[in-house]
């Protein structure tokens, strides 16, 4: 007889009319060494990893390209546009990934400050529109703001992404109410991308209900990047199998768990 | 012989043979076709053209691939 937690059935996680079986994605920077790197995702249990575009060293004086390591068979690929400042180069990286031949799908960043790397919108909305156009699945990464993610909604993105906190931080979710809102009023998958730094983080943050968590920085900058993708693997079923839960009512006061009646006279 | 002309890879100025196609200037960097995207002047250049497209003096190219990134 199956128990109530195996038929608790989660729908599959469908981005751009593609279904992924993990709702976390994980980045491919910053790791120290490239083996450490695939055994972190591995133990994430991560499908969709990220990865950026840039110029090859002609001179091999750095690593080789991300596909040297990770297996474009075993992984769903998204590029980002990361360090593009205006639309017009957000479009131009984005172009260039689609040009290697994986998937449709980009993550599109414009960053709007150098210092917080907050997301410019404007220059966003303008990427998401000529990107969406040209048959890209857009997957935007936002602010935690409502108006922004609805505007990208309409605009066609296939994917809404609102921070945590800033990129890199490990700050975590820094405002739930904003994160909520938006997933209560989108139709598109909410991703919450950038500032988780621990387990319980993502598990905070998946129990606001969101589709999904994209991180980087906290596996690549833990001491043992694998130990932390798989507490990150359980912190994200765990928050999301809470969230199906459906949390008990928050109270101000104390109920007893035992019974009040029957005690000793 | 054609003579050799100077053409702008990656942001570095570079000495080919006159006449030299993209692909040819792939080989000539030992690089895999399968795993570069090419933009010249900031056009791409889709992968079944790189055999058949010519260079000229002063080309911009840029060869690109995935990196690890968030």
């Amino acid at each position: 007889m199956a128990t109530m937690v195996e038929s608790l059935v989660d729908s599959a996680l469908s981005i751009g009319g593609r279904e992924f079986r993990s709702r976390l994605m994980v980045g491919t920077g910053k790791y120290r060494d490239n083996s450490s790197m695939v055994e972190a995702i591995t133990a994430s249990g991560a499908e969709i990893v990220t990865v950026a575009v840039r110029r090859i060293d002609l001179d091999r004086t750095k690593e080789e390209g991300i596909l040297y390591h990770l297996d474009p068979k075993r992984f769903f690929l998204l590029a980002n546009t990361a360090g593009c400042y205006t639309a017009e180069d957000a479009v131009r990286y984005a172009r260039l990934a689609r040009e290697a031949g994986f998937n449709e799908f980009i993550k599109l960043e414009v960053i709007g400050d150098e210092e917080t790397l907050l997301p410019d919108v404007a220059g966003l909305l303008e990427a998401a529109r000529t990107l969406v156009a040209e048959g890209f699945k857009v997957m935007a990464y936002t602010n935690d703001d409502l108006v922004a993610a609805i505007k990208l909604e309409d605009a066609g993105c296939s994917a809404v992404m609102p921070l945590a906190s800033p990129i890199g931080s490990g700050l975590g979710l820094t405002n739930p109410f904003n994160i909520r809102v938006i997933k209560r009023r989108l139709s598109v998958p909410v991703i919450v991308d950038a500032g988780v730094g621990t387990a319980s983080d993502a598990c905070i943050t998946m129990e606001q209900g969101v589709d999904g968590i994209l991180m980087n920085t906290a596996l690549a900058a833990a001491e043992n990047p694998v130990a932390m993708g798989r507490a990150m693997k359980w912190a994200v079923e765990a928050g999301r199998l809470a969230y199906l839960a459906g949390r008990m009512a928050r109270r101000e006061i104390a109920v007893p768990s035992s019974p009040t009646t029957g005690m000793l006279g | 012989m054609n003579e050799a002309m100077t053409v702008i890879v990656n942001g570095e100025k570079r000495q080919i043979d006159g006449g030299s196609t993209v692909l040819d200037l792939l080989h000539s960097l030992a690089l895999d076709p399968r795993t570069v995207v090419v933009e010249i002047n900031r056009e791409i250049v889709r992968r079944p053209a790189l055999d058949g497209t010519p260079l000229h003096e002063g080309d911009q190219i840029e060869l690109v691939h995935f990196v690890g990134g968030g």
